[in-house]
């Protein structure tokens, strides 16, 4: 028989920081960092875990630390000292650092080349590790990495709200823990917490993990801010369900309400069905944003229903009536400021002719450098109108929708939303009757906007897209305002990102160097790669494609890419590559050591062996065909003459030695190896190539 | 809670005057001292000297009072039942701020009758900077219900100078809470005064004629030409009081109140330029340094005074 293994219960460690409310947006961030640095910290010291969990709440910032060892574990460390007879100060110095009393507690060792030494052996305990948190946390708590943090009543210490009190246990399961014993700017740890804000008093005295939970729990506390999310989002579908509604999910807001509440209370509200006139984003935005409150849908109209649901941070003593109540009213008076809006819009729409309505953006500085919006407006609808026909629009709808996009950032609701701008536009155009390409140009102009968003594919939008992107890259460009490092305050990166994919992803031919010059032609390149190798392609690909000359045309690069990394993935492509780089590195190497360059020429009555014969003749067959091929924009035929090539480069390199004691002999070769570079360059620069 | 024994034009529940002797009363005795509204106009509590100056240097101070301020900008001719170009804030400043601020500014809410049982509290994660003053903290909107009703900061930098120790500041917005302990929904219909009938005076009785004639001011008529040259003036004055202030060597300073005159003069000569939209873009960044300069100068002539943490010698 096995016998069982003793269970020796390993201790836990339990930290909570317990300060007043913590930013909500700051508390995943912030929980993420404490379990990361404390335990970074302990194994640094010898003292590895089993297993360790960050909680969060408005008020506490916690850290269960499972299965610790009771103490370091011992060391021994050997030292060489100075040789026995050394001056006093070198002995006296020995001991100081080894941390000996006399020089007779070292040992005596001898080397053949050294003599006679001393050693010092020194055999370290390991400190219990008690003693070890009461070190770190100090220390952690100190540096925190908040992203802002600051200081409160006369103290210097800082953290991101006052931090009021610390709560530090340690010990097994079985036995009653200790409390770790530390002090920061005057603050001593204990064991003992507080409950929530208003629904219980005084403190709780908490051992470890699960009667912290526990006690938390009965003083209406959900440590846990998961657990909080899923209690408000069951809870918020529940609610609706029970009305036939269906709650509009929103996962950020949910993040940020599961850090606003302790102990969350999930209520329902409603408003004045005659607000339902505004637009659904607009009521949307105002109760998301201003009220942190959810909106929910009529499944049978697909429309926001006139109720909401809120999520409060108390079980009130009337069911929540008042403050359902008192949400109620600050969301009727929102809403009125937006219906306000959306209906003194809708009359300066009816009422003011556009050409006036746009001449009111003349007052408005884009940049101080670039002029009013005005300005802008006329040169993007300018540079639409020459787009259109490269895109399938037509010039006038093109102009006319570029003039129209931007008409809405002056209106009330996007002064007071400004996250449906363009959406605005799109609904005002339909109100003032325009034609539909111009009611989505408004809205679709301003996308894509990030990764994740739609690329407009409408010959309208896309003419209108490119242009508002393009001006805004030439104009920053041309007052030397481009981005820096982390540095990019006008969204550079990400107007030449959504040229990028607007292009490719609506197959447009457009030869960019005939709207940006050449250094802004360079970032499009890098935005191109970045693009292309989070799609998975390879960047080596992209650099060896760029090195040509004339560039341009991104959808072309791409194909081009493309076609490459097919060919490469082939015995003939990789066989190929290998010949072709071999050639540019003897090139490389002997243009250098000559001073010239063997490109052209190759004299044929110098050919003498059959291998450098049948090469020269392959390249003087293929060359044209390849030519041919590429002018069609036929890469991948291209590729595949090309691969013709690989077979007399193989034979060449086996039997032909390049560096032949001839000189005229070498030269000719050289210059046969610098027709296998120029062939392979009209494809890509082989030389860029990984692998 | 409120004394059932008050009558209505006290209570805060039932009169605007009463939400304020209720504040008063209940920060008196917390120990600041009650003070009255600065004589001049600001556009927040904030710009008192009683906040801005005495947030500076080491001593301690503890502060509360009314401060109407004007807002050019908001004045909505008295249409909008919310926003107003004057309105009244209550400020508290305690320095260093007490380790329970928080729960002595919930009592305040109680003292002024919201039941904490009943509606929710909440702190909300606002930073606090005013750019003119060259000032920042950190702190929260509070909200009740879903309103915000207060804001509360502790003060990290004033003038340009770092708060030590910092102060902690309260500002309520009295119309607001007072719409929602009275249960009102314009704060035009507010009750001023506690009355009923005939002796009734509401908020619209005192102020709705003030705010259609402002914003007319503020808005179309505002001699701009004289706000420019005042501007000025208020600028070249606050440094000629500041240069002849300076006294031992520059290490006392014997004017810093007059020359911050001269500094709010010249922030709500900016802030009516603004209203009256005769600022361009690039222009008004420019004028908002030129003030936080005076406030900055203002704040190390402070610091150089007894009440700034220089003995006098």
């Amino acid at each position: 028989m096995i016998p069982e293994p003793i269970d020796v219960a390993m201790p836990d460690l339990l930290l909570e920081l317990f300060c007043e409310e913590i930013p909500a947006r700051m508390q995943a961030g912030a929980a993420e960092n404490l379990r990361k640095l404390v335990t970074d910290a302990l194994v640094d010291r010898g003292l590895v875990y089993e297993g360790a969990k960050a909680f969060v709440t408005p008020r506490r910032l916690a850290l269960a630390v499972h299965g610790l060892p009771a103490h370091q574990p011992d060391t021994h460390e050997e030292r060489k000292g100075p040789r026995v007879g050394a001056p006093e100060a070198a002995i006296q110095g020995f001991l100081k650092a080894a941390g000996l009393d006399t020089i007779e507690q070292a040992t005596i060792e001898s080397d053949p080349k050294k003599g006679e030494f001393y050693v010092a052996r020194i055999h370290k305990h390991g400190r219990t590790t008690p003693e070890v948190i009461a070190e770190i946390v100090p220390e952690i708590i100190r540096a925190f990495p908040w992203p802002k943090s600051m200081r409160w009543g006369s103290g210097t210490l800082r953290w991101v709200r006052p931090l009021q009190s610390i709560l530090c246990t340690f010990g097994p399961e079985t036995e009653e823990p200790e409390v770790v014993r530390f002090e920061v700017d005057g603050l001593k740890s204990g064991d003992t917490t507080r409950g929530h804000r208003f629904l219980s008093s005084g403190e709780i005295r908490v051992r470890r993990l699960d009667d912290w939970m526990t006690k938390l729990e009965a003083a209406f506390v959900v440590a846990d801010r998961d657990r909080r999310k899923d209690i408000i989002l069951a809870d918020a579908k529940d609610l609706a369900l029970a009305q036939g509604l269906e709650l509009v999910e929103d996962e950020g807001l949910l993040d940020e309400i599961a850090g606003l509440v302790e102990w969350p209370v999930v209520l329902m509200g409603s408003f004045d069905a005659g607000f339902l006139d505004v637009p659904d984003e607009v009521i949307r935005a105002t109760i998301r944003i201003n009220q942190k409150c959810f909106v929910l849908k009529d499944p049978k109209t697909g429309r926001l229903a006139n109720r909401f649901i809120l999520v409060s941070n108390l079980k009130a003593s009337d069911g929540g009536k008042a403050i359902v109540a008192g949400n109620e009213r600050v969301i009727r008076a929102r809403l009125s400021d937006a219906k306000f809006f959306w209906d003194t819009d809708r009359r300066t729409n009816a009422t003011v002719p556009l050409a006036e309505r746009l001449a009111k953006f003349g007052n408005v500085t884009f940049h101080e450098k670039l002029g009013s919006q005005f300005e802008r407006i006329e040169r993007i609808a300018a540079l639409a109108k020459a787009l259109a026909p490269l895109v399938g629009a037509s010039p006038g709808l093109a102009e006319q929708a570029a003039l129209y996009a931007k008409s809405d950032l002056r209106t009330e609701v996007v002064g007071e939303f400004p996250e449906v701008q363009g959406l605005m536009g799109k609904y005002y155009a339909r109100l003032e009757g325009l034609p539909e390409e111009i009611a989505l140009a408004a809205e679709e102009h301003y996308k894509p906007q990030g990764p994740g968003d739609r690329v407009p594919a409408a010959p309208v939008s896309v003419a209108v897209a490119l242009a508002d992107k393009l001006d805004t890259l030439t104009g920053f460009w041309s007052i030397d305002e481009k981005p820096t490092g982390s540095k990019d305050p006008y969204a550079l990166r990400r107007a030449a990102l959504g040229v990028v994919r607007i292009v490719l992803d609506n197959g447009l031919r457009l030869k960019l160097s005939e709207f940006v010059e050449p250094d802004l032609l360079a970032f499009f390149a890098d935005r191109l790669k970045v693009h292309l190798r989070e799609q998975g392609a390879r960047h080596d690909l992209v650099d060896a494609v760029f090195a040509l000359p004339d560039q341009d045309d991104l959808l072309l690069v791409v194909k081009r890419v493309e076609a490459l990394g097919r060919f490469l993935s082939s015995d003939d492509g990789r066989n190929l590559l290998a010949g072709a780089k071999r050639a540019a590195n003897i090139l490389r190497i002997e243009e250098k050591k000559d001073g010239v360059s063997y490109d052209g020429g190759v004299d044929l009555v110098l050919l003498h062996e059959p291998e450098e014969r049948a090469l020269a003749e392959a390249i003087a067959a293929l060359g044209p065909k390849i030519e041919t091929a590429l002018a069609a924009e036929d890469f991948e035929g291209a590729m595949a003459l090309m691969a013709g090539l690989r077979a007399p480069v193989d034979a060449f390199f086996e039997k032909v030695t390049v560096n032949a004691e001839d000189k005229a002999l070498r030269a000719n070769r050289l210059r046969l190896l610098a027709d296998i570079r120029t062939a392979t360059r009209t494809i890509a620069d082989f030389d860029r190539i990984e692998g | 809670m409120i004394d059932p024994a008050l009558p209505p034009h006290m209570r805060p529940d039932k009169s605007f005057q009463g939400l304020i002797l209720a504040l008063h009363a209940f920060w008196a005795d917390k120990g600041c001292v009650v003070l009255q509204p600065y004589d001049m106009e600001v556009g927040a509590g904030t710009f008192h000297p009683a906040t801005t100056l005495r947030a500076l240097g080491p001593l301690s101070w503890k502060a509360a009072y009314v401060q109407p301020s004007r807002r050019p900008k908001d004045g909505r001719y008295g249409e909008n039942p919310n926003r107003l170009q004057h309105y009244y804030q209550y400020q508290v400043i305690l320095k260093p701020s007490p380790a329970n601020l928080q729960d002595l500014y919930l009592a305040s809410l109680e003292a002024i009758g919201i039941d904490l049982r009943l509606h929710d509290v909440r702190f909300v994660e606002d930073d606090w900077e005013s750019p003119t003053l060259g000032a920042w903290g950190l702190g929260w909107e509070c909200w009740c219900d879903g309103m915000e009703v207060s804001q509360f900061t502790y003060f990290q930098q004033v003038a340009g100078f770092e708060c030590a120790p910092v102060s902690g500041e309260l500002t309520y917005g009295l119309e607001r809470l007072a719409m929602y302990v009275q249960g009102v929904e314009n704060v035009y219909d507010l009750n001023f005064n506690g009355r009923d009938g005939a002796e009734k005076v509401t908020y619209g009785d005192v102020f709705l004629q003030a705010e259609q004639e402002y914003s007319r001011h503020n808005f179309e008529h505002a001699d701009t030409q004289m706000l420019f040259d005042q501007f000025r003036m208020a600028e070249s004055a606050a440094a000629k009081y500041l240069e002849a202030g300076w006294s031992d060597d520059r290490k006392r300073h014997l004017m810093a109140q007059p020359a911050y005159d001269q500094c709010i003069k010249a922030s709500h000569v900016f802030n009516l330029l603004d209203a009256r939209g005769v600022i361009s873009v690039t222009e008004r960044q420019s004028y908002i340094l030129r003030v936080r300069e005076l406030a900055k100068a203002c704040g190390a002539a402070w610091l150089a005074t007894a009440a700034g943490g220089t003995p006098a010698t």
